[in-house]
């Protein structure tokens, strides 16, 4: 159920992933240093626009990945195919980005 | 006073695409004794109608492959004494394919395969042009001549879990043939075996567990040659793109 495309396109996903998990783990064992309040951490995001690209496109890296991971799990596991494997390939990556695009806005826009 | 001769149990899964059930047969153990030996003790002296494959018995032909406690095995080269557990062995079809009656299997799924994966020669000349000559040190021949010897057993193909969860996936040695042709100076189909192992089945759906290669009795690794399909369809998805 995986074709060159989807291969590709999850391999790329994948390579650009590293950097951002490496990133986001030291951001947080640094900043975390000596103790961090919610407040503080909303104060460093809220109109980073910095903080918002590298976690925009983290966000977009994951749900593509993950949503051809599950595609493949699906049809391995429950023999899934057809419009119902396109369907939940397609529902995984649009609900991870649309839950991380929420929470990557809701960080960074600041109250409203 | 007739001397006494050690058995050991073996269980015999039989039966057709409806339905099977496991028999249970008591066979005298003998020196060098192979599985074959012993499904064959059991038709000659037991029950004739149990139905199995085979033909060489020297591992040349491939056709005896069956799963033996739970491993897909040539069972003209396995010696039952190095398989013995407890004192039991356990015979079944060929896994992954889909039974006629007892340990006989429907091969025609793995051949379908090898043909939707471009595995068979597309020549570059006809018979009327002189014979190309191709060294042995040409690099593109030592890798085709990795996995040459390939007698489509099927036993890799048994081994493999991607299979059985992927029906639609060519298997290993399927796509060790399309990577062997790949790699031979005579195949004249270089883009049509990229694009067959490219499709949905193709060559990206397998997660190198490697039980292929572990299984092969002849110590190929399809497992690799699956590796520069991956290599090779990206690169050029790259240069399609570029
Ligand atoms: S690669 Fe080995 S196990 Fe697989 S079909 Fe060929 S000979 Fe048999
Ligand atoms: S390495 Fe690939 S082809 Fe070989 S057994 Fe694993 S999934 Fe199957
Ligand atoms: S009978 Fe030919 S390989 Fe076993």
């Amino acid at each position: 159920m995986l074709d060159l495309r989807l291969y590709v396109l999850q391999r790329i996903s994948a390579l650009v992933m590293v950097p951002f998990v490496l990133v986001h783990l030291g951001v947080i064992i640094v900043s975390a240093q000596g103790g961090l309040s919610a407040t503080e951490i909303l104060s460093r995001t809220q109109g980073s626009a910095m903080w918002f690209l590298f976690y925009s496109g983290f966000v977009v890296a994951v749900s593509i990945h993950a949503a051809i991971g599950v595609r493949v799990i699906a049809h391995e596991w429950s023999g899934l195919r057809g419009g119902a494997l396109l369907l939940l390939t397609w529902t995984t990556g649009a609900c991870l980005l649309g839950l991380g695009g929420w929470a990557v806005l809701a960080v960074t826009l600041g109250p409203s | 006073m007739p001397s006494i001769t050690r058995t050991f149990t073996t269980t015999v899964r039989r039966g057709r695409p409806d339905g099977h059930f496991n028999e249970t047969f008591e066979v005298p153990a003998r020196e060098s004794q192979t599985v074959l030996d012993v499904v064959s003790w059991i038709q000659q002296n037991i029950d004739p109608t149990l139905s199995y494959r085979f033909s060489c018995r020297v591992g040349m032909c491939g056709s005896c492959a069956m799963m033996v406690n739970g491993m897909p095995r040539w069972t003209c080269r396995t010696q039952v004494k190095k398989v013995l557990r407890n004192d039991r062995l356990e015979v079944a079809p060929l896994r992954n394919l889909p039974v006629i009656k007892d340990l006989a299997v429907d091969m025609d799924p793995f051949f379908e395969k090898w043909i939707e994966a471009e595995g068979f020669h597309h020549p570059s000349r006809s018979r009327e042009d002189p014979i190309e000559p191709v060294s042995p040190e040409n690099p593109g021949r030592v890798v085709a001549d990795a996995g040459i010897e390939c007698i489509n057993c099927s036993v890799c193909y048994a081994a493999c879990d991607t299979v059985t969860g992927n029906r639609d996936f060519l298997g290993p040695a399927a796509l060790q043939r399309a990577w062997t042709l790949l790699n031979d100076v005579r195949d004249a189909a270089r883009p049509s075996i990229l694009e067959a192992v490219s499709r949905s089945g193709g060559c990206h759906n397998c997660h190198s567990i490697a039980s292929c290669t572990a299984s092969c009795p002849i110590g190929l690794d399809p497992m690799a040659a699956i590796a520069g399909l991956k290599r090779e369809t990206a690169l050029s998805c790259f240069r399609k793109s570029g």
